[in-house]
């Protein structure tokens, strides 16, 4: 196995393993944001701020596994 | 094939500086909001136009939303000019990205051609800029509201094993946040624009449409998040700490 064979590899399994994680992350912060509205409608707007809040703080672990994969495939 | 370049490519030069397309599209949105600015100050009067209605609306849902993390509308107004700037400055970059020429403009250089506009955020020198300045402004406005020692006691703090290791983890912490900031918009801009320029190069009609409201929207969640994440980290530096150690509640210094 050559080495730009390894490259592209790792480039899938960069991306491929690192989304797997912060997926089920935001699927359980939206599950239990909508729990919470719907045991307490008056909180919605507090709800929803820090839903999204924590939804980009768990994206941003995926953006981290997206940035490797980014440099493994266009930077030498 | 087409040709994705992880570093923003290089237009002219102004003496030895080198500007790249990125510092380009950042400057005309930079020219549009400054103008922007001066117009809607020019025609400010009692009676709004539509203009002037549109922002007074958007000011006090964003004076709102600050109030509910800083707790009260004095100091929303103190910190509203960082925290509504880097969002309308990361909002205009990002939709102005979107507009057509953008990418599909070319500047021939030698043998290849060269996007002429490209998103700015999509250049990691743009996101990490817009990173350290909220996080050195963060701490500024932390020491300017309870004291460089007060600041500085965050993360050197004697009193224990225990507290003297949390220091160290926050002042960790604080450079974590830089790259966190950076990475996080130049990850999403820039996968947005790859995605954009693939669903095109697959498929050019019809189908890179919903992508295009993709974009949109990750463009203005992104600046969201940005000023906001910058508002929590300004409402935690300006809590007076100690209080923990004495009698009396930890309030908030304005």
């Amino acid at each position: 196995m050559d080495v730009q064979s390894i490259r592209l590899i790792a480039t899938a399994a960069a991306i491929g393993m690192g989304t797997i994680v912060p997926a089920l992350a935001i699927g359980w912060i939206g599950s239990k944001a909508v729990d919470a509205i719907g045991r307490n409608p008056e909180a919605a707007s507090r709800v929803q701020t820090m839903a999204i809040l924590a939804i980009a703080f768990a994206e941003a672990i995926a953006i981290y596994a997206l940035v490797v994969a980014l440099i493994l495939k266009f930077v030498a | 094939m087409l040709q994705i370049s992880l570093r923003a490519e290089e237009i002219f030069h102004i003496g030895s500086w080198p500007v790249t397309n990125a510092v380009l599209l950042s400057t005309i949105v930079l020219v549009t909001l400054a103008v922007l600015a001066y117009v809607l100050r020019r025609k400010l009067s009692m009676v709004p136009g539509m203009m002037q209605s549109v922002f007074e609306l958007m000011l006090e849902g964003a004076l709102t939303m600050m109030d509910s993390v800083l707790g009260e509308r004095r100091t929303s107004e103190k910190y509203l000019p960082l925290v509504f700037t880097i969002f309308l400055f990361v909002l205009f970059s990002n939709w102005f990205g979107l507009l057509p020429g953008v990418g599909s403009i070319v500047v021939r250089q030698g043998a290849d051609s060269v996007p002429l506009l490209r998103s700015p955020a999509s250049d990691l020198n743009f996101t990490l800029a817009l990173a350290l300045i909220a996080v050195t402004l963060v701490n500024i406005l932390g020491a300017a509201a309870i004291g460089i020692k007060g600041r500085l006691s965050v993360f050197f703090n004697f009193h224990g094993p225990i507290d003297f290791f949390i220091g160290i983890l926050e002042l960790i912490s604080e450079f974590a946040k830089i790259i966190s900031f950076s990475f996080r918009l130049f990850g999403n801009v820039f996968a947005g624009e790859v995605l954009l320029a693939i669903m095109a190069f697959l498929v050019p009609y019809l189908v890179p449409l919903p992508f295009m409201f993709l974009e949109i929207f990750v463009g203005f969640i992104q600046a969201f998040i940005f000023g906001m994440l910058t508002l929590v980290f300004v409402a935690m530096a300006i809590v007076q700490h100690g209080g923990e150690h004495e009698e009396h509640q930890p309030k908030v210094a304005h």
